[in-house]
């Protein structure tokens, strides 16, 4: 079971960092296909944030397919994220020439993680920037409008 | 699980105000506003804005005088046994115990106590149920009271400034109380501050309160997505077409929180505000133009929303 940590001063939306959490620990081993998430109480009973924070956040891991609701069991994780390369891959390889090649042209380890995060900005565009909201797919019609001016 | 229907809205206002003595000041006026059932609806606002007697209006304690409030399909009176109520103050005897008044709320609320969750509030707070409410301190008497309104399991929780004596262990823990509750039985809860920061992740909902009036209402991140914090160029930029909420001029820079009327030019650069950005922006501003939700054209689909929610919400709770 995972157990989600909320930082409210990250500047990152708490759904995202939900999201995030449960990504890591799939990617960690810690979470593994067939395991259940925590129910939307046990969140928040221990978060103390809104359960629609955690709906939210659980309907996107839905989307993308990492996990599944099972009607009156809970939220199960369908697949784990072991895409991170081994050690001995030809991509750590590459990676580290470069990192060399960097260190000789003068770069220090500031510049490098500067460089190394705007190429991963324009290749994998984050799909929560710039604002974070990412919206409900699921009904977006069951809102109601909002409209300026005086109630009446 | 409710065994209850539930109505669309767990509170609607039309035009509510209320004065105290025939010819008082409103402590709130021309105030419409709906709560969609099982949302976490934060009442914020400055001392002296209204929160409380909007809060007193809902509990039904205290009687419109104008317009007119609607609790859980009801009126309030009628929705009493099914709406949780702590008032600011706490009220509570003071010469009962602990498990006395606990017992009081069983004989109080005959076929709707839930002990077992009442007794884990008090217990959590490490109460002796032999010490009478007199000799607590004002968070353990804030925790007794939470303990009272939650055994109740209400469909309803109207808190007035619950967590402004607790301790910062207290709140967190009171706080993940009440989401559980929410979570579990999808229990719409208003629950009112002057400080936004203490409810902002607790609430999907906001209700701000003004002067007597409804400044901002609707869910939050909508609230949010309506506005735009601008930056742009003074003597170019032109604001025009957009509501503007506040707007102030350093040097060469405007920058100005709007309601964008249309897209924004693509030299500027936009930002969405902070809730409390917009809050105080709001507060600061009383001329700008209130947001609150257009009465609704397609009344099902918005029941549909609070069956759908709350039916998720039971669902991850099982």
């Amino acid at each position: 079971m995972v157990e989600y940590r909320i930082d409210r001063h990250s500047g990152v939306a708490t759904y995202v960092q939900i999201v995030q959490q449960t990504k890591q620990a799939l990617r960690l081993g810690l979470l593994r296909p067939g395991d259940r998430l925590p129910t939307a109480r046990e969140v928040v009973e221990a978060t103390a944030i809104n359960p629609n924070t955690v709906l939210k956040a659980y309907r996107e891991l839905e989307r993308e397919g990492l996990v599944e609701a099972r009607r009156g069991l809970g939220t199960f994780v369908r697949r784990s994220l072991g895409a991170a390369p081994a050690d001995d891959s030809p991509l750590r390889a590459g990676l580290g020439a470069w990192a060399a090649q960097a260190r000789e042209a003068g770069l220090d380890r500031e510049d490098v993680a500067a460089l190394f995060a705007a190429v991963l900005d324009d290749v994998f565009p984050a799909p929560d920037s710039p604002s974070g909201h990412a919206d409900h797919p699921t009904n977006p019609s069951s809102k109601p409008a909002l409209q300026g001016g005086d109630p009446s | 699980m409710t065994s209850r229907p539930t109505p669309p809205y767990a509170l609607r206002a039309g035009a509510l105000g209320k004065r105290f003595g025939r010819r008082g000041a409103w402590a709130l006026r021309d105030c419409s506003f709906r709560l969609p059932a099982g949302r976490v609806c934060a009442v914020v606002g400055p001392n002296g804005a209204g929160k409380s007697t909007l809060l007193a209006l809902a509990a039904g304690l205290t009687a419109p005088s104008e317009g007119a409030i609607t609790v859980l399909g009801t009126d309030p009176a009628s929705a009493r046994a099914r709406v949780g109520y702590v008032a600011q103050d706490k009220p509570l005897y003071p010469q009962l115990t602990v498990a006395e008044t606990l017992r009081l709320g069983a004989d109080l609320n005959p076929g709707h106590w839930e002990p077992s969750v009442a007794e884990a509030v008090v217990r959590a707070g490490e109460l002796d149920p032999r010490a009478r409410v007199r000799s607590l301190s004002g968070g353990q008497r804030t925790r007794v009271a939470l303990a009272l309104a939650l055994g109740k399991r209400p469909d309803l929780l109207l808190l007035d400034e619950p967590m402004a004596d607790l301790d910062p262990l207290a709140r967190h823990e009171l706080m993940g109380t009440l989401m559980a509750q929410a979570a579990q039985y999808g229990t719409t809860i208003a629950m009112s501050s002057h400080v936004v920061a203490e409810l902002e992740d607790s609430c999907d909902h906001l209700l701000l309160v003004g002067g007597g009036r409804v400044r901002l209402a609707g869910e939050i991140d909508e609230l949010i997505e309506a506005h735009a914090r601008v930056s742009a160029p003074a003597e170019s930029a032109d604001l025009t077409g957009h509501t503007v909420v506040e707007s102030r001029t350093t040097g060469r820079q405007l920058t100005a929180l709007v309601r964008p009327g249309g897209p924004l030019p693509a030299e500027w650069r936009a930002t969405p505000p902070a809730l409390e950005e917009l809050v105080l922006a709001y507060l600061r501003n009383p001329q700008a133009a209130p947001l609150t939700p257009a009465e609704p054209a397609d009344e099902a689909g918005t029941a549909a929303d609070a069956t759908d929610r709350t039916g998720n919400a039971t669902e991850a709770a099982a």
